[in-house]
């Protein structure tokens, strides 16, 4: 039943998004025009501030993602579609799941086309590694979304939910961003310093058990009013 | 599907509801039983969708419980759900998709097959012919029996309907009306928040009169409930001191 539910819950979000494409498009073009601003400032000359890639990689996946999380919960919001979630007889951790896949699922397609932007516009190795820095992403998506998704949960009928998303998810994934920028930024020189990018791995690893078991456990005394 | 829990009573035991320092419910006790429609009537902001949300257990009383038969929703868990439907005034419909694939996106959540229930659901909606079509392009009142058909897949013991008629004309508010009888009749417990006297009129067999969160009267209903109602707000009423009621 736990698992049947998610699946429905994604089922359904990749229904209205292939209906509408809003948020996809809408994730897709801020992180492009993020990673473009960045190249204006930061490529002089055809060559790139040194190091800067890891950073904007990841700054432009956290904005990108926070938009995102906001557009898909909006969503929820009208007709009050999320209290009819909360209403059927599933255990309310598996409609977290499905949200949270969802929300992996679109931040993924986000990245397939940012890292050979920022790859090509940073002049990055970034595939160099290509194991390692997939593991990276997928380390830091898991755990910057597990945080996101449940934080959109619960602003949910917030009325300043756009302003007080961003001020309570940051705080609380800056070592998320920070473990993907650092292990990111490992692969990048001139020799890839793989056994730091693997540290990084195992970082954001516990980092993403920590806040996934948390979330589960919290979501259903946090939905409840 | 519903074996697992079902009941015939829903207690309401002395239920207070506080948001903070803003009190929405206080002391309310009343129960209701199957066959009954309870109308909850009462003036906005009187707590009524208060005390839906705690019925439909999408909030936890902070005094008081809620007894389904025997059992509070806790001791029952999720099961429970499975014998509860609601209707609100939002209607807990994704415009994006259509008819067919809200109803068999509900039906699937709540372990129904799909095939035929849904079907019947669209006839019952009057919606076979539109079935898909997106719901952001109906109109509210097929929004609204679609809306009806979704509360009502499961086949639910405790029916929720908080203010169903808002925005609805006249043949669709007949249809609900009709629709709550037929439920009544069946065996379902129906409880009808609405600050509509004249569709409450005639509708509901018992009436639960609540004002700034207490619970003024719970009687039968009987004929004249404008006047009734007028009569039991009035005896509550305090002076304010410019000499109208508070």
């Amino acid at each position: 039943m736990f698992f049947r539910t998610a699946w429905l819950v994604l089922r359904k979000d990749v229904a209205i998004e292939a209906k509408s494409w809003e948020v996809l498009t809408t994730t897709l073009f801020f992180a492009v025009s993020c990673v473009l601003i960045f190249a204006f400032a930061f490529v002089k000359e055809g060559r790139a501030v040194e190091d800067a890639a890891a950073g904007i990689l990841w700054i432009a996946i956290a904005f990108s993602g926070t938009l995102a999380l906001g557009r898909t919960f909006e969503r929820e919001r009208y007709g009050e579609t999320l209290r009819a979630l909360l209403l059927a007889p599933a255990p309310r951790a598996a409609l977290y799941v499905g949200k949270l896949l969802g929300m992996l699922a679109l931040l993924g397609l986000a990245e397939l086309l940012l890292v050979p932007m920022v790859a090509l516009m940073f002049q990055a190795p970034l595939f160099s590694r290509p194991l390692l820095l997939v593991a990276l992403l997928a380390g830091g998506t898991i755990g910057f979304c597990a945080v996101g998704t449940l934080f959109a949960a619960m602003l949910v009928r917030a009325r300043s939910r756009d302003v007080l998303l961003p001020i309570l998810l940051y705080p609380i994934v800056i070592p998320v961003i920070i473990a993907g920028v650092r292990g990111t930024a490992a692969l990048l020189g001139a020799t890839p310093d793989e056994p730091a990018a693997i540290m990084w791995i195992g970082i954001l690893a516990a980092f993403d058990v920590v806040f996934v078991t948390l979330a589960l456990w919290t979501f259903e005394p946090l939905m409840t009013e | 599907m519903n074996a697992s829990v079902d009941f015939d009573t829903v207690q309401v035991a002395d239920v207070s509801r506080h948001f903070g320092r803003r009190r929405a419910l206080a002391n309310v006790s009343f129960t209701a039983r199957s066959g009954d429609i309870v109308g909850l009537l009462g003036p906005n902001g009187a707590g009524k969708s208060t005390l839906i949300t705690m019925l439909a257990t999408l909030a936890a009383p902070s005094k008081g419980e809620i007894r389904y038969g025997h059992e509070t929703a806790g001791r029952l868990g999720s099961a429970l759900r499975t014998r509860i439907g609601l209707l609100a005034h939002e209607l807990h419909l994704y415009p994006e998709l259509s008819a067919r694939q809200n109803l068999t996106f509900f039906a699937e959540l709540y372990g129904i097959a799909p095939r035929g229930r849904v079907e019947a659901a669209l006839e019952a909606a009057g919606l076979a012919d539109r079935a898909d079509e997106a719901v952001g392009g109906f109109s509210r009142g097929m929004r609204q029996r679609l809306a009806l058909e979704r509360s009502l897949l499961h086949a639910p013991r405790l029916v929720l309907f908080d203010e169903p008629f808002t925005g609805l004309d006249d043949r669709a508010v007949g249809l609900i009306s009709d629709r709550l009888r037929v439920l009544a009749a069946g065996g379902a417990i129906v409880i009808l928040a609405t600050h509509d006297l004249d569709l409450a009129d005639g509708l509901v067999s018992r009436v639960a009169v609540i004002r700034d969160g207490r619970l003024l009267s719970d009687e039968p209903s009987s004929a004249g409930l404008r006047a009734r109602y007028r009569t039991v707000i009035a005896a509550t009423s305090r002076p304010s001191p410019t000499g109208g009621e508070s």
